[in-house]
């Protein structure tokens, strides 16, 4: 059978669905900050931003950019009604406190044991930068990974274990990719909501690991 | 009479000697005492390690003070920009030291400073290559790196508003490092656009009390910029 992968959009939109109402979220840079667009309508959800904000609302209109309003990644944003500011450190409190219900982050790789690797690609020419990757890798209620499955060479990013220096260990618990979602519990990866026409089986040949399907 | 006012930003950076530890505020555009570090500049001292979240975007601010090659090391947590090609060229040719520190490590370690905590553990980075040579303990099942506190004799940062006796308050997300840094430093410097009379800042408002600032100066309200769009 043949299948057609999620778009980023609807990986965005897929993954945004299972955000619950009152959750408290920061939403890592690159493909997680998609989720933003798609939050589900009737929910309130605060977004994080490692700078200083609870309550971050989208980019504002033309023109009323303040450059003393802006996100993590360094992009003018708006502050939404009931939004709130705080210094780095009590933003890094609430984010290695265990505050944040939900921390989406992309990656290179994720094991199978839920290390993550998403700062370095460790070539040595490059100049290294972490951020607050590793903040957020260990500090969140759940550490929700959103990727491509594959990489462009038709690698699975989900591996045995991780050849990317390493982010954080053993914090992972669920990956939403572009092919299905997997779980990573400790009796193993959990595959479900695959995209029409791709079966388990291929699923499985395509990563290369052995996955379960979901008990109901 | 205590006023911590100065009257011009050379007399703001008077006494910065070579060698020196100096702290700098903002994350972006937003509360980065660029009108200090030109000031720091043109005042000379040399040598320097500069604590900063980033390493410089453009050719403005921390961006020029590396380039006059007067720093000799940068502590901060993401140098890496679309644009801080000055910090690039000299962390390439080797002529400028870096240590990199996770962010949310990088503002414990001020706060540690300041607060006067001789070290604390943290599950941030454990396991990781920037763990490596660090002790480690394992507290109630949860793994754990040690880190010392980050002091500095100087703090360079940015407010919206002062009084005399060094109280201020901040704008939005310009806040930042702000405030961890005031009290990590022997002397803080705060760059403001407005000074006021004591008691006209509401005193629940104040974020950061004037025991932790002793040096304020009035600049110049900077037009809204161009923001240039650049990663954590």
């Amino acid at each position: 059978m043949s299948y057609a992968k999620r778009s980023r959009e609807e990986l965005a939109q897929r993954l945004a669905s299972d955000i619950h109402d009152g959750a408290y979220v920061n939403l890592g840079i690159g493909l997680p900050t998609l989720v933003a667009d798609h939050l589900p309508a009737g929910r309130e959800i605060f977004l994080h931003s490692e700078n200083g904000i609870l309550g971050m609302g989208p980019a504002p209109a033309p023109g009323d950019v303040d450059t003393d309003l802006l996100n993590a990644g360094k992009q003018p944003v708006t502050l939404l009604p009931g939004g709130a500011f705080f210094h780095h450190a009590d933003s890094f409190a609430m984010i290695r406190g265990g505050h944040l219900d939900i921390c989406v982050l992309g990656a290179f790789q994720v094991s199978a044991s839920g290390d993550i690797a998403n700062w370095s690609t460790g070539e040595p020419e490059a100049i290294p930068a972490v951020g607050g990757a590793m903040d957020l890798a260990v500090g969140a209620k759940n550490i929700w990974v959103m990727m491509e499955l594959l990489t462009r060479k038709g690698e699975s990013k989900i591996v045995p274990r991780c050849t990317y220096p390493l982010t954080g260990v053993g914090v992972v618990k669920r990956v939403y990719s572009d092919l299905a979602v997997i779980d990573i519990t400790p009796g193993g990866l959990v595959a479900y909501d695959l995209v029409p026409g791709l079966s388990m089986e291929e699923l499985q040949s395509l990563t290369g690991l052995q996955l379960l399907t979901q008990a109901r | 009479m205590i006023d911590k006012t100065r009257s011009s930003l050379e007399a703001a950076l008077a006494g910065v000697p070579d060698g020196a530890t100096i702290m700098v505020g903002g994350f972006g555009e937003a509360g980065l005492p660029n009108d200090l570090v030109d000031a720091l500049i043109a005042q000379g001292a040399k040598d320097l390690v500069v604590v900063n979240n980033n390493a410089g975007q453009g050719e403005r601010g921390v961006a020029a003070l590396l380039a006059t090659g007067r720093v000799r090391k940068i502590i901060c947590s993401f140098p890496r920009n679309v644009d801080s090609q000055v910090f690039d060229n000299l962390y390439r040719s080797g002529k400028l030291e870096l240590e990199l520190v996770p962010q949310g490590t990088l503002v414990e370690r001020i706060r540690a400073a300041g607060a006067g905590i001789g070290a604390f553990y943290t599950p941030t980075a454990f396991g990781t290559e920037l763990a490596r040579g660090k002790e480690t303990r394992q507290i109630n099942g949860r793994d754990f790196v040690l880190e010392f506190p980050l002091h500095a004799d100087y703090a360079l940062i940015k407010a919206e508003a002062a009084d005399r006796w060094g109280n201020l308050v901040y704008r939005k997300t310009a806040r930042n490092f702000g405030p961890v840094m005031a009290m990590a430093a022997k002397c803080t410097i705060a760059q403001v656009n407005r000074i006021v009379e004591l008691g006209e800042l509401d005193p629940e408002a104040i974020i950061t009390p004037g025991i932790f600032v002793e040096r304020v100066v009035r600049v110049a309200v900077a037009p809204t910029a161009v923001v240039t769009a650049g990663r954590k």
